[in-house]
C-alpha cells in the first residue's frame, strides 16, 4: 500500500493515463517555474489534440514550444504568446485554436476551479473583445463580466520542494501560475527540484497542501533564462 | 521639443508619493523606476507575483527563478514579497496598487484605452494590461501624441480593439500632459517648446484648453 506516499520513480508513471484531446494546465511564467521534465514526457509519450492552459507558449525549442512543434496542441488558453515563432504560424494558419484571457482572470479561473466556484464576475475585459459574448451584469454602477471556471484532466506543477505526501514549497517568481494550477487538475503531477520526507518542510511554511496533489516526481531542471539582464558598471 | 523616453519616464516620476506601491508596465513605464527621488520609498509590483522588485543583478546573483513580467532578472529588494499570480491580480484587482503606469495605442474622450492588438497584424496577447486597467484608480498612461505620420492617437473613440473601457483619467505623451474628464481631454501642461498649437493640431478628440497652459518642468 502506497497510502500517502505519492513519490513517482518514473515519468511515464507520473503522466499515466494522460490520453487524446485531454485538457492540460501547465504551470510556469514565460520559461520560469515550468515542469521541464513533465513536458518532455508530454512530447515522448505523443497525445494529440490537447488543450494547453499555460500563461504563454514558451519558445520555439523550450517549454510549451516543443508541444507546438510537435502538433500535439490543438487549443492553447493564455494570456501571452509573443516569443513563438511556431506559434504564430500555427495560430495564423487556423491550425491553432487561441484563446486568449486576460492573465488575473486567467489566474482567478484557476482558482475558482480548484476552489469549486463555477464562475466569477470581473470588471477585467468588461467592453473588449474579451467579454464577446458573455454574461455581463451591473453591479453597484459598475460593469462586470461572467468568467467560467477551469479545470483540467492533468496539472503539471513545478515545486522547489516536495514531500513524498505531496506538500508544496515554491520559489521566488517561479510559483506564478503553480499554486492554483495544483488545486485544479483531476490529476495533479508535480515535478520538484527537492523531495524531502514527511516533516522536514515546516507546516507554517507550506504553500500547497498535499491534498491537491497526486503525484510527485524528482525534476533534473535546465532552468533555461528568457531575458538575460545584468548590471553594467553604467547603471 | 517632444520628450525623449527618459523624459517621459522622469515627468511620470513625479506623480511618484512616498509610501506608494507602483505597478510599472513593459517599455517607457519600466524607466520610471530610474527616477525615484532620493530618500522616497516605493515599491513597484511586478504581476508575476513579486513585491519590491529591485535592480537588474550581477553575474554572480543572477537566479533563472526570479524575473519580472517582462521576463527579465531582477532583484529583490529588502521587505519584498513573492506570491501566486492568483494573489498578484487580488491585489491588481482589489485595488491595492496606488498608481499604474503602461503603454497605450490610443486613448478616447471616454476614457477608453487599446493598447493590444492591431487587427490584421499578429496578435500576442494582452497580458495582464486589461486586468491593471480594470483594477486601478490611478493610472497614467504614456504614448506617442501622433503616429510619424502626425496621425492623432487621442481619439473621440478609440478604433482599435479595447483593453478597456472608460478606465484612464491620466495621460502622459512626448507633447503634452492631460486629464480626461467629461468627455473631453483637458490640457495641464505641455512638453517644453512645444505650441499649445501643435498639441491641438495632433489632439484629434475633443480638447479643453485653458488659458494659461504651463511647460512642464524638470
Amino acid at each position: 500500500m502506497a497510502g500517502l506516499n505519492k513519490l513517482v520513480g518514473s515519468y511515464d508513471e507520473a503522466l499515466a493515463g494522460l490520453s487524446d484531446n485531454m485538457t492540460v494546465m501547465v504551470g510556469g511564467f514565460g520559461l520560469c517555474g515550468i515542469p521541464e521534465g513533465l513536458i518532455a514526457q508530454m512530447v515522448k509519450m505523443g497525445p494529440t489534440g490537447l488543450t494547453a492552459i499555460s500563461n504563454n507558449a514558451g519558445v520555439d525549442d523550450f517549454g510549451l514550444g516543443l508541444l507546438l512543434k510537435s502538433r500535439q496542441i490543438s487549443t492553447m488558453i493564455a494570456s501571452y504568446v509573443g516569443e513563438n515563432a511556431t506559434f504564430e504560424q500555427q495560430m495564423l494558419s487556423g491550425e491553432l485554436n487561441v484563446i486568449l484571457t486576460p492573465q488575473g482572470t486567467l489566474a482567478e479561473k484557476i482558482r475558482a476551479g480548484g476552489a469549486g466556484i463555477p464562475a466569477f464576475f470581473t470588471a477585467t475585459g468588461y467592453g473588449t473583445p474579451v467579454a464577446e459574448g458573455k454574461e455581463t451584469r451591473e453591479i453597484e454602477g459598475r460593469h462586470y463580466v461572467l468568467e467560467p471556471a477551469l479545470t483540467a484532466d492533468f496539472a503539471l506543477v513545478r515545486a522547489w520542494k516536495a514531500d513524498t505526501m505531496g506538500n508544496l514549497v515554491f520559489r521566488k517568481t517561479a510559483a506564478n501560475f503553480n499554486p492554483m494550477m495544483a488545486t485544479a487538475g483531476k490529476i495533479t503531477v508535480v515535478e520538484a527540484e527537492h523531495i524531502v520526507q514527511p516533516g522536514e518542510l515546516d507546516p507554517d511554511h507550506i504553500h500547497t497542501p498535499g491534498i491537491y496533489v497526486d503525484r510527485v516526481i524528482q525534476g533534473t531542471f535546465e532552468k533555461r533564462i528568457e531575458q538575460r539582464t545584468v548590471k553594467t558598471a553604467a547603471n | 521639443m517632444a520628450l525623449s523616453r527618459e523624459q517621459l519616464a522622469q515627468r511620470v516620476s513625479q506623480e511618484l508619493q512616498d509610501g506608494f506601491y507602483v505597478n510599472l508596465g513593459i517599455g517607457i513605464p519600466t524607466l520610471v523606476a530610474n527616477y525615484i527621488p532620493d530618500g522616497m520609498e516605493v515599491m513597484l509590483q511586478s504581476e508575476n507575483g513579486l513585491l519590491g522588485m529591485g535592480e537588474f543583478p550581477t553575474e554572480e546573483t543572477i537566479d533563472a527563478d526570479l524575473i519580472n513580467a517582462g521576463k527579465q532578472t531582477v532583484t529583490a529588494v529588502a521587505g519584498a514579497s513573492f506570491f501566486s499570480s492568483a494573489e498578484s491580480f487580488a491585489m491588481i484587482r482589489g485595488g491595492h496598487v496606488d498608481l499604474t503606469v503602461l503603454g497605450a495605442f490610443e486613448v478616447d474622450v471616454n476614457g477608453s484605452i487599446a493598447s493590444w492588438m492591431i487587427p490584421g497584424k499578429l496578435i500576442k496577447g494582452m497580458g495582464g494590461a486589461m486586468d491593471l486597467v480594470a483594477g486601478a484608480d490611478n493610472i497614467i498612461v504614456t504614448m506617442m501624441h501622433a503616429d510619424k505620420y502626425g496621425n492623432s492617437k487621442l481619439l473621440p473613440v478609440c478604433e482599435l480593439p479595447l483593453t478597456g473601457y472608460g478606465c484612464i483619467k491620466r495621460v502622459l505623451t512626448d507633447l503634452a500632459f492631460l486629464e480626461i474628464k467629461d468627455g473631453a481631454f483637458h490640457l495641464l501642461e505641455r512638453a517644453p517648446g512645444v505650441s499649445v498649437e501643435e498639441i491641438v493640431e495632433k489632439t484629434a478628440g475633443k480638447l479643453v484648453v485653458p488659458e494659461h497652459v504651463p511647460e512642464m518642468m524638470f
